[in-house]
């Protein structure tokens, strides 16, 4: 089990919004100049579109409602419609240099197999994903006796869109299992850098991984 | 908005059956202004029934073009912005060299002796035109349906000349299914003893037949919910049925009409000719896999299919998306939501317009 939680690189103490995101300034920071970029569920590409604009990336995404799709395409963005998995599947290994899976792993069918096949197509593979963990959370469960519902976790169970819960633990656990190499992690709350225990401190997590050289 | 229509001769064309063509004329509009860079040229290619009068009024017909709602100042294809290229394809009707043009060598038309042609040769001959034009480079190629064909065939055979392609409810081959409806229609023709062995031109022309084969075709481009919308099971200018085989529904008066109507502007060997191109058609051809044709393709894709569309669904589009991704290619996809079926490439004006006008702007920014 890794414990490598402590080694937070922290520059700044605070992130500020990049399209209203906290964990879209880290994508960002993360993403270099000129990169092959994937974004996996990528809504109307408003990232994506951030990332060419501002980055020069060479940028394509995949969305499985059509109308996102559609805006995403008048933005002038390439973006499939499609399924994350099957989307994924096509891709030769190594086609981009990051993939990236914003908020979304908790609403994948099959986790584990769209982080390793991340790893496959991408040399870099940045997971963003709220923490279940976070004591806010926590302590709605134990008081409530019901599935917990915070600002992070809005829906009734019955209506959530989150089908997998996952906390900053469990996620470093399936990065182990998958042997993927965690370069970079960064714990927000709010708009506050985390340092300090982030499986109950952080509302959102930010992982950069990838697959280790043969 | 400027219209032009013009036709170009070539002394003549090679054709994949191993047949030459000569000399071969190609009638084409343009629409809008090519810029002094030469770089702000779309070529829209027709599909089965077409022809090279896309956009604008037609100063003979005064009749719009077929795809008018699409291009035009202001519209998908701005023609404010882009130099828009429309020719009919070989083997049509439509000013291009077809069946029913003279023979030289027996000064009749060519009917049946007019050579097999494939979609690649018509893309061949438009490649002459473009080379006419002096246009080096293609922003964009486009259309739907057998237009869609060509685009891909564009992409694929002359990669450094097309810098976006637009297939539009199409397929890379035709399916049985597909055959088999393009089979109707050219044995409907051959059918009628009008038809004659092809040779009907200044006689009777094989009208029964060419229209039942159109009927049939019409039934394929609408969808069960567009006819329902459209026709249901009302009765056209009766309350009872005639018990008799006159036109008892409106949809077998629609059927009727369209079918007449057809007669008038499009010539039976030219259905036969063209069907059978589209069946042949197969963009794996000398390639081994769809992934290995379009591996030289430098383009960036934007593939469009329609929900209703059963004649062209969408799995034939996702066929080249999936492909191209493999190849690791620049591809958006989207499969919008109509009740139109095939019909939806012409008439689901609307839900086209932003994403290809998106997609043509992100593209000229990159020849910039």
């Amino acid at each position: 089990m890794t414990t490598g939680t402590t080694r937070t690189p922290l520059k700044a103490a605070f992130v500020h919004d990049l399209l209203g995101r906290s964990d879209y300034a880290i994508i960002g920071e993360i993403v270099p100049h000129g990169a092959k970029v994937l974004d996996l569920g990528c809504g109307e590409a408003e990232l994506l579109e951030w990332l060419a604009v501002h980055k020069g990336v060479d940028a394509r995404g995949v969305e499985i409602s059509a109308d996102k799709v559609k805006r995403a395409i008048a933005r002038g963005v390439s973006v499939f419609q499609g399924d994350i998995n099957e989307g994924l599947a096509d891709y030769p290994d190594g086609a981009f240099d990051y993939v990236i899976l914003s908020q979304t792993l908790q609403e994948t069918l099959h986790p584990r197999q769209v982080l390793h096949e991340m790893a496959r197509v991408g040399r870099h593979v940045i997971v963003a994903f709220p923490n279940f963990g976070h004591w806010r959370v926590r302590l709605a469960m134990l008081t409530s006796g019901r599935a917990p519902r915070t600002s992070l976790f809005p829906y009734a169970w019955y209506e959530s869109p989150n089908i997998h819960f996952l906390t900053v633990q469990d996620f470093e656990e399936l990065a182990d299992l998958e042997t993927l190499e965690v370069e970079r992690r960064y714990f927000l709350s709010g708009h506050r850098k985390v340092g300090w225990m982030p499986n109950l401190a952080a509302e959102v997590a930010v992982f950069l991984l990838r697959a280790p050289k043969a | 908005m400027i219209v032009e229509s013009r036709t170009v001769s070539f002394d003549s064309i090679a054709l994949d059956s191993g047949a030459t063509l000569a000399p071969v004329e190609v009638a084409y509009e343009s629409y809008g202004k090519l810029n002094a860079a030469r770089s702000n040229a779309i070529l829209v290619l027709h599909a089965f029934s077409g022809d090279a009068h896309a956009a604008g009024i037609s100063p003979e017909t005064g009749q719009p073009g077929w795809w008018d709602n699409m291009i035009g100042p202001g519209k998908a294809f701005d023609t404010n912005q882009y130099f828009v290229i429309c020719s009919n394809v070989l083997g049509g009707c439509r000013g291009t060299t077809g069946p029913s043009s003279l023979n030289p060598a027996t000064g009749c038309p060519y009917a049946m002796k007019f050579p097999v042609i494939t979609i690649s040769d018509m893309v061949r001959l438009q490649k002459m035109l473009i080379d006419q034009l002096e246009i080096s480079r293609l922003l964009a190629v486009t259309g739907g349906s057998m237009g869609g064909m060509q685009a891909l065939e564009w992409a694929v055979a002359y990669p450094d000349r097309v810098v976006a392609a637009i297939p539009i409810a199409t397929t890379t081959r035709h399916s049985a299914q597909q055959i088999a409806f393009n089979e109707v229609g050219r044995q409907a023709i051959m059918a009628d003893p009008d038809w004659n062995g092809g040779d009907y031109y200044g006689k009777q022309p094989p009208a029964r037949g060419l229209a039942v084969a159109r009927m049939v075709g019409h039934i394929t481009y609408m969808s069960d919910d567009s006819m329902r919308e459209k026709f249901g099971r009302r009765l056209r200018g009766k309350q009872t049925f005639g018990f008799g085989f006159d036109v008892d529904f409106e949809v077998e008066s629609y059927l009727r009409y369209r079918g007449t109507q057809f007669v008038g502007r499009f010539d039976a060997n030219s259905y036969l000719y063209i069907t059978k191109a589209m069946d042949y058609f197969d963009l794996t051809n000398g390639h081994g896999s769809l992934a290995q044709a379009l591996a030289g393709a430098e383009a960036r894709f934007l593939a469009i299919s329609f929900s209703s569309d059963w004649l062209y669904p969408s799995y034939q589009s996702q066929e080249v998306v999936r492909a191209l991704r493999s190849r690791n290619c620049d591809v958006a996809y989207v499969e919008l939501e109509s009740n139109y079926g095939h019909d939806a490439f012409l008439v689901d004006v609307a839900s086209q317009t932003d994403l290809v006008r998106g997609f043509l702007a992100s593209t000229l920014e990159r020849v910039r």
